[in-house]
């Protein structure tokens, strides 16, 4: 009965923990957007008759619009607070439209622009009416505004690109993760690319090599304890040895990819070595028998036959180095970084990195996007762990 | 040349080695037809040839990217006035630092003084020569490498053995790795350690009762001389581990006994890989569920109740801690579990007791040692953990057992000594490293026991 209850509690909270998980991050993949006459105003862009793309007051577009909108408000101080409800990517939003079409130089157009972060918070019920005006992040007119435009039919929801297709930022409405999702993708190519090579070879020289002796016992013993060594250690090693003693640059994912490998090794090495194991001696014994050599029964035929398994060890042990944490804010992976990486050299971040500093974050909005790179990160895992667990199917052979 | 494009210059020069030096052997047969006249098959041959001509240019390379930079720098310093060359080596470091910038194009310091200037152009022009002696040099060998095998080629020369030989070496070398990773741990860590014992006396940082890092950066600073007691930082952790394991350790053995006893075997298809999956989720995933669900929930029923609870008590990190800690438990006592012979669990029954009576007095006994082998792994696990405690605990050293107060960990210390600028000689900075290596020592010290007795165990029931 307790023994019942206790599998129940380990499976309720596990319930609990995605319901909260998904219910916080859902929306996130959501983002509100006004929609606004924008007129693309020669005087404002252009003041010189001369139109410089890349520096031109593009905001002053968003806040005509804006004001035209409302042409009752004209107080300067209320004009202000309005301006505050598009976010600053409006502007760049702008850019980006005019330099693929400069033929919209002195066009009206409706745009659809991002809300500020606030007002996507108020947009999906996130913000207290009720509370007294001083608390709230919207002041009373600023929330009269938001309710015209949605009576106007002027506010919508529409899928968040910019999660996707933007690095970091200070303002939650443009922050991304494609930048961690980068930085953790080059590392983990740098960690397979060593982990898995190793760990295989390491598992061929234990299995089938390896003398019995104290030597072998002494490594054995060795890759157990590296297991359960605190990632943290590894962190540490990876800054003095890395880093400080080889001069490898700070923040880049090679750094982190060769502390994650050292990392992962002892999980591959493990997983190998079952997988050789699984493999019947009568193979061994009949290749040995027509005149094979030891180096070809083992890589001839032994090692095709266990890379199945060795293939899910590394699937499994690359899950783990993709939620590791803990090693990367000891090598320095943890700055604010907004542009993507393009390189192995680049200062990047990675993915559970860039959630443990969005979790830092007090904004409410920076909570909800959080929990939007939780669950991207999450299905992550379970297409690693589901691909793992569908190559060992196929492959538990019975001999 | 490019690091990247001289590995593939170098793997293209493999290959050819390959094609010929199998040639070489066929031919010295007599032809295709007649290869049973080698020693080895042919491509043996060819894999002599390459292995001739990749190692040693590999070897080389490795060698020398890893000590470039260290005899650019030193030539580069040379170079510089004499004035420069008597400013410390923390200033000379970043001196160092932004002549780099310049050569890199990265600073645009147009009012950098001349020899700097001189300097940046001198580090550009060594790494052109580094780089360029470096492509000359490993092409060479690879050439000559390549040459030498494929001369010695001929129909009884023993290539399979020796091929056979060198990728023994090499797996034996990807074996070492593991004890390497070891001792690259243990030297890097205690080194460190032993620059801060020279400045914090030992037993100041074992029994001193305050922890507060922060030293002065200048000698007329007030009031931080920094203290480095970690007796509050050890309770903490203690205190943190305690409250996991009395969530874990119930919770994870009667799961157990339950999928292992109990359960019908569609249950346990069930559960099993729902508990799996708990022990997949990543460390960060919990700690935010405890800082931002699990610490608000408790302040809350707390404060029903008239509690005063910290908004980073240890309660919150402690019970998540648990909870992610209970598959390991769970499934390091089910082994243990399912070892227990069969036969001592069918004479319990025979002899007409019940099942829950069997579990109880029988099995469970039984399993015991595997179990606390298993407890052992699980506290190792506790007080290494970082993630949770970093996003949930606190950062202030509290000394006090109250787990609704906040405390701190040494891994959050670990974390927040060295997350940041720093300078890589000050007390602060080392601190971290003296911290991981009590870390390492105790953790240590929990797995050689916790497995030592796991499979001690396991062996005397097999």
């Amino acid at each position: 009965m307790f023994g019942f209850l206790a599998t129940a509690v380990g499976i309720v909270f596990l319930a609990v923990f995605f319901v909260s998980l998904v219910g916080q991050g859902a929306s996130a993949f959501k983002q509100s957007f006004i929609e606004l006459e924008i007129e693309y105003s020669e005087d404002v862009l252009a003041p010189g008759g001369q139109l410089d793309l890349e520096f031109a007051d593009y905001d002053a577009l968003v806040r005509n619009a804006l004001w035209r909108e409302f042409p009752e408000v004209t107080d300067r101080r209320a004009r202000r607070e309005l301006s505050r409800l598009v976010s600053a990517a409006a502007g760049f939003q702008l850019r980006d439209a005019l330099r693929q079409d400069s033929d919209l130089l002195g066009t009206e157009a409706r745009v659809a622009v991002p809300t500020s972060a606030t007002v996507d918070m108020l947009a999906k019920g996130n913000i207290d009416r009720s509370l007294d005006a001083a608390q709230r992040p919207l002041n009373d007119r600023q929330l009269q505004w938001v309710d015209e435009l949605a009576a106007r039919d002027r506010l919508t929801m529409k899928f968040n690109t910019a999660l996707f297709t933007n690095g970091d930022s200070r303002e939650p409405e443009m922050a991304g993760i494609k930048g961690a999702l980068m930085g953790s993708f080059y590392m983990l190519i740098v960690t397979i690319g060593l982990a898995f090579p190793l760990g295989v070879a390491a598992a061929i020289y234990l299995e089938e090599f390896a003398p019995k002796n104290r030597w072998a016992d002494l490594i054995e013993v060795n890759i157990n304890n590296l297991a359960a060594v605190p990632s943290i250690v590894f962190g540490l090693l990876g800054l003095a040895v890395f880093v400080n003693w080889l001069g490898m640059p700070r923040s880049a994912p090679l750094v982190g990819g060769l502390v994650l490998a050292l990392l992962t090794l002892p999980v591959i090495i493990i997983a190998s070595r079952a997988a050789i194991k699984a493999v019947p001696p009568s193979i061994r014994e009949a290749a040995l028998g027509i005149g094979a050599s030891r180096m070809q029964v083992v890589f001839h035929h032994v090692v095709p036959l266990a890379l199945p398994g060795m293939l899910t060890g590394a699937i499994i042990g690359m899950s783990r180095a993709l939620g590791e944490t803990a090693p990367l804010l000891m090598i320095g992976m943890v700055a604010f970084i907004v542009d993507v990486p393009a390189g192995f050299s680049d200062p990047a971040t990675a993915l559970p990195v860039q959630i443990f500093l969005w979790a830092d974050s007090p904004e409410r909005a920076f909570a909800e996007r959080t929990s939007a790179a939780i669950i991207v990160l999450l299905a992550f895992l379970l297409l690693m762990n589901l691909a793992a667990i569908i190559l060992r199917k196929k492959v538990d052979r019975q001999w | 040349m490019q690091p990247t494009t001289l590995v593939l210059v170098l793997l293209a020069l493999a290959l050819t080695a390959w094609y010929s030096g199998r040639a070489r052997a066929l031919s010295a047969a007599g032809g295709p037809g007649r290869s049973v006249r080698l020693h080895s098959l042919p491509g043996y041959y060819g894999y002599y040839a390459a292995i001739w001509c990749l190692l040693p240019a590999l070897a080389l390379m490795l060698l020398w990217i890893t000590i470039e930079p260290r005899v650019i720098a030193a030539l580069v310093l040379k170079g510089l006035p004499e004035a420069q060359r008597a400013l410390s080596p923390g200033e000379l470091d970043l001196l160092l630092n932004t002549i780099r910038n310049m050569a890199a194009g990265d600073a645009a310091l147009d009012h950098a003084e001349g020899f700097m200037r001189d300097a940046a152009g001198a580090l550009r022009e060594y790494s052109h020569m580094s780089r360029r002696l470096l492509a000359v040099l490993s092409l060479a060998l690879a050439v000559t490498g390549g040459i030498v095998a494929w001369w010695r080629i001929a129909p009884d020369f023993r290539a399979r053995n020796r091929v056979e030989t060198v990728i023994l070496a090499l797996l034996l070398s990807a074996s070492t790795i593991a004890i390497v990773t070891t001792i690259g741990i243990v030297l890097s860590v205690l080194f460190e350690s032993i620059r801060f014992f020279r400045e914090v006396p030992l037993t100041e940082f074992l029994f001193g009762l305050n922890w507060s890092p922060q030293t002065a950066i200048r000698a007329d600073q007030v009031g931080s001389s920094g203290s480095f007691g970690t007796v509050p930082l050890f309770v903490g952790t203690l205190l943190i581990t305690l409250i996991a394991m009395c969530v874990a350790v119930p919770v994870g053995l009667m799961t157990a006994v339950f999928l292992a006893e109990y359960a019908s075997t569609r249950v346990r298809s069930f559960a099993k890989p729902l508990l799996e999956i708990l022990a997949g989720i990543p460390t960060v995933v919990y700690g935010f569920f405890a800082a931002l669900t699990m610490a608000p929930a408790i302040r809350r029923l707390g404060e029903s109740v008239g509690l005063e609870v910290a908004s980073e008590s240890a309660l919150a990190a402690g019970v998540v801690m648990g909870i992610m800690i209970i598959p390991l438990v769970s499934s390091l006592s089910d082994d243990a579990i399912n070892a227990v012979p069969r036969a001592m669990r069918d004479g319990a029954l025979g002899l007409g007791s019940t099942r829950s009576e069997t579990m109880l007095h029988v099995i469970l006994p039984a399993a015991l040692p595997g179990i606390t082998g298993g407890v052992l792994l699980a506290v190792s696990r506790a007080i290494g953990e970082t993630m949770i405690v970093v996003m949930a605990a606190g950062l202030a050293a509290n000394l006090t057992v109250n787990p609704l107060e906040a405390v701190t960990t040494v891994t959050v210390q670990i974390v927040t000594l060295l997350v940041g600028d720093q300078e890589f000689d000050s007390a602060k900075t080392l601190a971290a490293f003296a911290l991981g290596l009590a870390l390492f020592i105790a953790t240590l010290a929990l797995n050689v026991v916790g497995l030592h007795v796991v499979r001690k165990y396991r062996e005397q029931y097999e």
